[in-house]
């Protein structure tokens, strides 16, 4: 039997221990001294986030594939655990074998959202490697970092010893074996992470340095060692269908975010919403094999025991065997009262009509994400959903027994005006009308509910409103406020609820999503005077992170300012796939409320042609 | 069709709560394929009962619960099937096909008996086997019971049926019938705080041997017998 790394005494005393235990259905164990590597894969947020995520289960199942390796999980300790580790000074340990992270070869860290930077820095911090690459010996870790984030990881550069640009599946093999080489030739961590440096998509940070304009933009980047790449391009997978896809999914023993087979459609979007980073990240648009996607459907239920599937993917309605996959689904889950969760659907006859099939009616609602309130911002930003499809869609969905409806926008968006914003309260209004217009009085119960969430835009690198300058607490909150007022004033303002983000947070996002390599230091800082958790708004520590960008000497306008066309960002080292001056054009279009057409419909030569995979080799003029 | 299902929790899972376990098994169920009949409804669910719940951090080798099948095959290949797709800590003791008039496991229960060991944390006084004994042979133990319904007056000797020292632990068979159920821990912070000792932090280890139905002779037997 597995010993545990905490007592009994200690996971008395926690909230939910069984976050600790592992030994998890389908949880992969090996013999330690049968493999030569041993990983720590840790999504640095609390076990039920972390457990819900899609790539880490790809990655642990790939790399326990691989005989050599033994992939183990990490996630953050809670707040409760996490002081009494602090105090009776318990290492870090991971979930399989419960032994120390420290002894691991590879500290695998996916990095998801910027406010869990800090919590990067706990898991460090428990584990015992120190903070600073620049610190660590042989004995240490190699820490790794992959996931969105990293495609500026300039702001937690000094926290890495490489970071994995792009997606997973294609260069770890690689990377292992260089490592295991480089451990038989008795060559160091310094001579590996050199080598590393030449594997494709590998960045190593420590091998480059940065200079600056007196203005504080970035003037020059230094290659520090001979041979290394000037530009990083991102890793992609050309075949989705053929490659690496957990059958066993880990089961938790307790209730997770996402407690459900999850099957991945397609990766990429062929949208070229401007806001999206997803969407330019992923690009080409790649689907799976639907007879694949069947296969691993009833595999992974099989082997989970799940009674729910989810189908993951940006944009699923453009998956082009959708109906198809969901037949298959409804025919062989019905028999088996395994729930089909859908993902959001345009809604259309097709998706009404498939929603019918596997949903309560009366339960559930209605999705609508118009992003912007108004016909010209949505054109702004790309968003290809106009009034009368939202209005038709609406009027098909209450005439089929729906009386709830959600709908998302965003406030803050480049060339917002008091109008648009206006907007979002009309458009809330008419859809309330078109209820009320559609189901006649005695077949209606109650109201209609309408509710619109509005996020605050956060200008991401790698779109085209990296350029966009983001607003100020105080215009967020302004906004809001207007948004209030306009829906208060409508008249069917009874049947609209209206919720909006956390201002403050969304600043410090802004911050470091297109920050640079000064902000370790206010990281580190920050961190040290308590903040972590931060993506949690009960932890979330305004006052503190500001004070230290004081005390830094760092101002927080600097990171959230429009940009110069001509500027040359911390992340332009890095390639996407998507080249720059595409995204340059496009934030013109945006300013010219000029549209673009997606993928499908029409190649805008963005640059992801070159991977020769996906939508790039369809043949369009059959779309026409 | 209803069969019982006997099972045993030990090891780290001893750290899963009541609902998580039922979720596990209700997963478990699913991964045998086995033929479990479900309730209707739009949100159907399988149709499960539980005996007596396990608080978390015991062990335990006389855990049950009951469920209804369509098919039927044999006690054993049932065991069988389930035992194939447990975890290290559960493992599926017994199956017993159910006659139609019997109870279901919840409202089955009438008590259950527990072996209590001390943490290594815990220092206890030499004579304390025998002061323990001699707080057992009162004949009342007032206390004051505290649920979730509020605080009541019980007389904890009629919930306590036997209660012995074996070597170094301690043994106790109580009620564990649903509103009357003593629990172990209790008995003994109860004999700690009235003999004047304190207690660190989770002083005990806690783990239940069997659970037990009322037979109609008024006898106690186990839920499978």
């Amino acid at each position: 039997m597995r010993n545990l790394a905490l007592t009994d005494e200690i996971l008395m005393q926690v909230e939910k221990p069984a976050r600790y235990i592992g030994n998890e259905v389908n949880a992969v164990i090996k013999d330690k001294d049968k493999v030569e590597i041993r990983f720590a894969m840790c999504f640095p947020d609390v076990y039920e986030i972390g457990m819900s995520h899609l790539g880490i289960q790809i990655l642990y199942d790939m790399l326990n594939r691989f005989e050599d390796v033994w992939c183990e999980r990490v996630y953050s300790p809670w707040v409760d655990l996490d002081a009494l580790m602090r105090r009776e000074k318990i290492p870090l340990f991971a979930l399989e074998s419960q032994e120390p992270v420290k002894d691991f070869d590879f500290l695998g860290i996916t990095i998801q959202y910027e406010m869990c930077y800090t919590n990067i820095l706990q898991i460090l911090d428990l584990s015992g490697i120190p903070l600073l690459a620049t610190k660590r010996g042989e004995d240490d870790p190699i820490v790794i970092g992959g996931g969105p984030c990293t495609y500026n990881p300039e702001p937690i550069c000094d926290f890495f010893d490489i970071f994995y640009i792009g997606e997973g599946e294609t260069q770890y093999r690689n990377l292992l074996d260089l490592y295991k080489d480089c451990k038989k030739k008795g060559q160091g961590r310094k001579v590996f992470l050199k080598k590393a440096a030449s594997i494709p998509g590998m960045y190593v940070p420590s091998l480059y340095e940065v200079t600056y304009h007196e203005d504080g933009t970035i003037k020059e980047r230094i290659s520090l060692e001979e041979g290394i790449p000037e530009t990083i391009e991102k890793e992609l997978v050309h075949d989705v269908t053929d490659t690496y896809y957990p059958h066993k999914p880990v089961v938790p023993f307790i209730k997770v975010t996402q407690d459900r087979v999850v099957l991945e459609i397609q990766r990429g979007c062929i949208r070229g919403c401007r806001f999206c980073q997803a969407g330019q990240l992923y690009r080409p648009v790649r689907e799976r094999d639907v007879e694949m996607l069947k296969h691993y459907a009833m595999e992974m239920l099989k082997n989970t025991g799940h009674e729910e599937i989810s189908l993951s993917s940006l944009s699923s309605s453009d998956y082009s065997k959708l109906p198809e996959l969901l037949d298959f689904l409804i025919e062989n889950c019905a028999g088996k009262k395994v729930n089909i969760s859908l993902p959001s659907l345009r809604i259309d006859a097709f998706s009404l009509d498939v929603m019918n099939k596997v949903q309560d009616v009366k339960k559930s609602s209605l999705t609508f994400a118009p992003e912007a309130g108004s016909q010209r911002l949505r054109n702004v930003i790309n968003k290809g959903l106009t009034e009368e499809v939202i209005l038709e869609g609406a009027r098909l969905a209450f005439a089929g027994g729906w009386s709830r409806v959600k709908l998302y926008f965003m406030l803050g968006l480049p060339t917002e005006t008091p109008e648009d914003i206006q907007e979002i309260a009309t458009l809330c209004n008419k859809i309330a009308a078109v209820f009320y217009e559609t189901v006649p009085k005695e077949k209606r119960t109650g109201r209609v509910q309408i509710v619109a969430s509005t996020s605050f835009f956060i200008p991401k690198p790698f779109t085209p409103f990296q350029w966009a300058g983001q607003c100020t607490k105080e215009e967020f909150l302004e906004k809001a406020y207007q948004t209030r007022g306009a829906i208060a004033s409508q008249l069917n303002q009874k049947s609209i609820k209206y919720n909006w983000h956390e201002a403050d947070e969304s600043v410090l996002e802004g911050i470091m999503a297109r920050g640079d390599r000064r902000l370790n230091q206010v990281i580190l800082k920050a961190y040290e005077k308590g903040c972590m958790y931060d993506a949690w708004s009960e932890y979330y520590k305004n006052d503190v992170w500001f004070e230290t960008f004081d005390a830094c000497g760092i101002s927080p306008d600097f990171y959230t300012r429009k940009r110069d066309d001509k500027e040359v960002f911390p992340w332009d080292f890095l390639d996407c796939g998507v080249k720059k001056e595409f995204l340059l054009r496009e934030w013109h279009n945006a300013q010219e409320e000029a549209v673009t057409p997606n993928c499908r419909s029409r190649c805008s030569a963005c640059g992801a042609g070159r991977y020769q995979t996906g939508v790039c080799l369809e043949d369009r003029r059959k779309q026409l | 069709m209803k069969v019982r299902i006997k099972f045993s929790k030990y090891g780290p899972v001893r750290f899963l709560g009541h609902l998580d376990v039922m979720r596990y098994f209700q997963k478990a169920l699913r991964r045998a394929d086995i033929d479990v009949a479900y309730s209707g409804g739009f949100s159907p669910h399988q149709i499960m009962s539980f005996a007596a719940p396990l608080s978390v951090g015991h062990t335990s080798s006389g855990e049950y619960f009951d469920i209804e099948i369509h098919t039927f095959t044999s006690e054993k290949e049932l065991q069988d099937q389930l035992q194939d797709v447990m975890v290290e800590g559960f493992d599926i003791l017994e199956v017993q096909l159910l006659p139609e008039k019997e109870k279901n496991a919840m409202a089955g229960v009438a008590a259950a008996d527990y072996l209590v060991s001390f943490s290594d944390s815990v220092s206890l006084p030499t004579d304390w086997k025998d002061r323990l004994l001699e707080f057992y042979g009162q004949e009342k133990i007032p206390v004051t019971k505290t649920t979730k319904k509020g605080q009541r007056q019980v007389d904890l000797k009629e919930g306590v049926y036997v209660l012995e020292v074996r070597g170094d632990a301690v043994y106790m068979l109580v009620d564990a019938g649903s509103g009357s159920n003593i629990k172990p821990g209790f008995v003994l912070e109860t004999f700690f705080e009235k003999s004047g000792l304190t207690l660190p932090r989770h002083p005990f280890r806690i783990h239940r041997i069997e659970t037990y139905k009322r037979k109609e002779d008024g006898h106690l037997a186990p839920l499978i017998s």
